[in-house]
């Protein structure tokens, strides 16, 4: 044994290298882990984050500020956001709802929420389109009132609220049952109002879970195909979405091209989850600090 | 102002959270509210605060139907258990709540709130720690800061929940001391719950015992020590042991040593109580109560010897002639207390 | 939970939220069986029992029979290598895992082309070989494993991290080899939240469609699995057909649900924190 003075200590203690483990195993799953995360990501995705630039810097930019393709990032992120947004208010009341009372049926209810999650997107997309159509049982009666829905923006952002809704509940709900219930009392018996604790305690409370929850919504929604493509009527410069685009361009055998739109599409995401990261982490250095 | 609590019970479910409870606190009185956990002392605080609803009863404060009133119109200030301090605000937000959510007639100005505020953690020795947040503070540091909170509003009422529950020992004595001066300076009529027998003891002008949603005893510790009203209170309140035993013909009988009953002790089974301070070992042909010497702890001069009787044991001191583990005994106490089975 | 009376606020809360979950949830739901069963049920069965469904269904089969095992295997090495060490880069590692779930399902179809397509990197490669991955049930399971690559690991990981490694150690002290250790330790402490990553895997790797779409070229009765083939019959106005083969997939989605919400009642304590109701 040294005798040596310890290293000085530097507030937490240093992570070592476990090679010293006696748990066997470490090289066998790391290399595992690192093999099959290399070929069934890191190669594929080396492959998009490299081709566009076969076209040089300008033809990239060609391809990603053609009108038809801004347009349909726009469509993608902007529809993204709102549904996003709607479904910040939609997730905040079930997820309330759900922690908050009893009711007979909410254990199915609370399963139900989850459905997105399970239900492949294409069965939702075409049952989405059925009911939305001029014909169906909710799209007839809007077209009436002048309104319609499937075949335009409108319907993409439909499709995008159902997608994302399962994420901002789930990531509320269990802070929601978490929040103690003590804080809205010592609330009440400063005598704030109702009013005041949801928007003063609660809410704030709840911002960090709610930011996350609407992050994985809105990526997920931007990212989205298989629930739109049949709702939203793919009209050029109105109603494609970027992920048909890539599709359209691989038709054509135009990889550098369908190539440069994914990698638009991923800078674009990863942007949007950075900023709310931040925002986020500024909520969340106020809570826990 | 005074308060009064009359006949209020509180069931959840098929269980009775209070039982009839009735109680008066002086104005400037410091009440303690002791239990076990389970026996309605929370709750009894939680209808005070306007947090609970009972089923029936009266409260009354100042000559004020307190249940007719809404929590947050009572002002009755509240430290909960775990502190509920609101994570997202700085200690300063935190104290200035209360008064920053009043209606804008009533709201003191900004400059008014800040004076306050700095006013607060002046007296719960914070200067300076206004722009932290409560997950900076350490334990006893977030207990202030609840308190400053509560008193923010400058309540009618104080009631505090465990409010050295959930400390170290050392910090718990410290703040004892210190909400007693709190206190004392504020003459506010305060409530404190607590499980901890010698912390109601110590701090509290008069103690109230619950047990299962009823009031055993309410009265000074001085009393609740020397005269406790059941058998309850005295296991409650101190070390001692407790023997069952039978009055008969004017002769009490415990574990086979029969005295002469106490003058007025009514005839039937009863249960003997006394203290080990209060009781003297004696060599086995003496008068007292059979006991055996189990363990035997020696410290400077004086040994202390557990001792069974009849299964159940009491730590008193033993003279030298007689620490030694597996000796049998007689326990004669100087005093003792009958109460009926 | 809390047992709150019932207040008229609350009973409107109440309301307003199972609207909200009925119309955007329940009604599509709804609408599958009932545009299936529109012609009746004689007209049901016979598209369920065309050729075309049935080999769709195979396929199906087949693709998730092969990416989930892959996932769970490596599922079960990255939570090991995660939650039982300390490592360098490891909170890298577990970032890099759970990126597959912010990629478009297209754009992971996407880079499958890349790498495999006739104008892909190994492209003519392949050619020269006479291999096709893209357009083939390879370029199938592909596209697959890499949208469900996270979700087995994501379920391990932290349900791993939780437990510690002190029962491990106990075994190796008393004698127990790795791999003993390993099925009779590790694998009994977290079959549970397994079974659950498997289940959610099983589920996407079914009704993958985007990722599937783009490397599959279509080719019916070869490279058609289930979810492209309903998208093949909807395109051709064969509504009924379309809705009879996404009732299947809806009935999946049901039983995964059913059987997801029984391991959180029955289980909660060996699921993740995260996964407890």
């Amino acid at each position: 044994m040294s005798l040596a003075p310890s290293p000085p200590f530097t507030g937490r203690p240093r992570r070592a290298w476990r090679k010293d483990s006696v748990l066997p195993g470490f090289p066998l799953a790391l290399g595992i882990t690192l093999t099959w995360l290399s070929l069934i990501f890191l190669l594929p995705l080396s492959a998009l984050l490299l081709r566009p630039w076969e076209l040089g810097l300008s033809g990239f930019w060609t391809v990603v500020t053609d009108p038809r393709v801004l347009a349909a990032l726009r469509i993608s992120f902007g529809a993204a956001a709102l549904a996003a947004t709607i479904n910040a208010g939609l997730g905040l009341l079930i997820a309330w709802v759900l922690s908050r009372y009893t009711f007979p049926g909410r254990r199915v209810v609370d399963a139900l929420v989850d459905l997105p999650f399970a239900l492949p997107t294409a069965v939702a997309g075409i049952a989405l389109t059925a009911i939305y159509a001029p014909n169906g049982p909710l799209g007839a009666p809007l077209a009436e009132l002048g309104i319609r829905i499937a075949y335009t923006p409108l319907g993409i952002v439909l499709a995008l609220i159902f997608v994302g809704l399962p994420f901002v509940v789930r990531t509320v709900q269990p802070v929601l049952e978490d929040l103690d219930r003590e804080v809205e009392e010592a609330a009440r018996t400063l005598g704030a109002t109702p009013r005041q604790t949801a928007w003063r305690v609660v809410l704030p409370a709840l911002a960090p879970a709610l930011l996350t929850g609407v992050g994985l919504a809105f990526a997920r929604a931007a990212g989205e195909y298989g629930s739109v493509i049949f709702i939203a009527g793919n009209m050029p410069l109105r109603s494609e979405i970027a992920p048909l685009l890539i599709v359209i361009k691989l038709e054509q055998f135009d990889y550098a091209g369908a190539a440069s739109v994914g990698l638009a599409m991923l800078a674009l995401s990863f942007t949007g989850l950075l900023l709310l990261n931040t925002l986020q982490g500024v909520l969340a250095r106020r809570g826990r600090a | 102002m005074s308060l009064s609590i009359e006949n209020v019970a509180k069931r959840f479910g098929d269980h009775a959270a209070l039982d009839g409870v009735s109680l008066e606190a002086r104005q400037g009185e410091f009440l303690a509210l002791l239990g076990p956990s389970g026996s309605g002392k929370t709750t009894l605080l939680r209808v005070l605060a306007g947090l609970e609803r009972p089923d029936q009863g009266m409260v009354r404060f100042g000559g004020e139907d307190l249940l007719t009133m809404d929590a947050r119109a009572r002002r009755i200030g509240m430290v909960f258990q775990h502190y509920a301090l609101f994570r997202h605000m700085s200690v300063a937000q935190n104290i200035a709540f209360g008064l920053q959510v009043r209606p804008a007639k009533t709201r003191p100005s900004r400059a008014e709130i800040s004076d306050r505020v700095e006013g607060l953690l002046s007296l719960v020795q914070l200067e300076g720690l206004g722009g932290r947040y409560p997950a900076q503070l350490s334990g006893g540091q977030r207990q202030r800061v609840a308190l400053a909170r509560a008193l923010a509003i400058e309540p009618r009422m104080l009631l505090l929940d465990e409010p050295f529950g959930a400390l170290d020992a050392k910090v718990r004595r410290d703040l004892r001391g210190w909400l007693r001066r709190i206190h004392d300076e504020t003459g506010l009529t305060t409530i404190f719950v607590t499980h901890d027998q010698e912390e109601a003891m110590d701090l509290a002008d008069r103690v109230a015992i619950l047990r299962d949603g009823r009031l055993e005893q309410v009265d000074t510790p001085e009393q609740i020590y020397e005269a406790p009203a059941s058998a309850f209170v005295f296991d409650f309140v101190g070390d001692g042991v407790q023997a069952p035993g039978e009055v008969a013909g004017g002769v009490l009988t415990v574990e086979g040593w029969r005295t002469p009953a106490p003058v007025g002790a009514l005839p039937g089974p009863v249960t003997m109580s006394f203290r080990g301070e209060n009781t003297d070992m004696l060599p086995p042909h003496a008068e007292g109560v059979p006991a055996r010497v189990i363990s035997v702890l020696r410290r400077g001069g004086l040994s202390r010897a557990t001792c069974e009787i009849g299964g159940r044991t009491l730590v008193l001191e033993a003279p030298q002639s007689l620490a030694a583990p597996g000796i049998e005994v007689r326990l004669a106490p100087r005093s003792y207390l009958l109460h009926p089975r | 939970m809390n047992h709150r009376p019932l207040a008229p606020a609350g009973l409107a809360l109440i309301a307003s939220a199972l609207v909200a979950l009925g119309l955007i949830v329940v009604l599509p739901l709804a609408m599958v069986f009932h545009e299936a069963f529109r012609q009746g049920a004689g007209a049901y069965l016979a598209a369920l029992s065309e050729p075309d469904a049935w080999s769709a269904m195979r396929l199906t089969l087949l693709v998730a029979a092969i990416s989930v095992p892959l996932n769970a295997v490596f599922g079960l090495a990255a939570a090991w290598a995660i939650a039982k060490f300390e490592f360098p880069g490891r909170s890298l590692l577990v970032t890099m895992i759970d990126l597959p779930f912010s990629i478009s399902p297209v754009v992971s179809g996407l880079v499958w082309v890349l790498l495999f397509g006739v104008n892909g990197w190994f492209g003519p490669l392949l050619q020269e070989l006479g291999v096709r991955v893209i357009f083939n049930v390879t370029g199938v399971v592909l596209a697959t494993v890499l949208v469900t690559l996270p979700f087995v690991a994501r379920e391990l990981i932290p349900l791993m991290e939780q437990q510690g490694a002190d029962e491990e150690i106990a075994a190796i002290t008393l004698g127990a080899g790795p791999w003993t250790t390993f099925f009779r330790v590790t694998l009994p402490n977290v079959k549970w939240g397994l079974l659950y990553g498997v289940l959610l895997c099983n589920a996407r790797a079914m009704g993958e469609f985007g990722a599937v779409s783009v490397v599959s070229g279509h080719i019916r009765g070869l490279t058609n699995t289930m979810p492209l083939h309903v998208e093949i019959l909807y395109n051709e106005y064969d509504f009924v057909g379309a809705f009879a083969v996404a009732t299947v997939l809806a009935g999946l989605a049901l039983v995964t649900l059913i059987l997801k919400s029984a391991l959180e009642w029955r289980h909660a304590g060996e699921l993740a924190a995260t996964r407890r109701h």
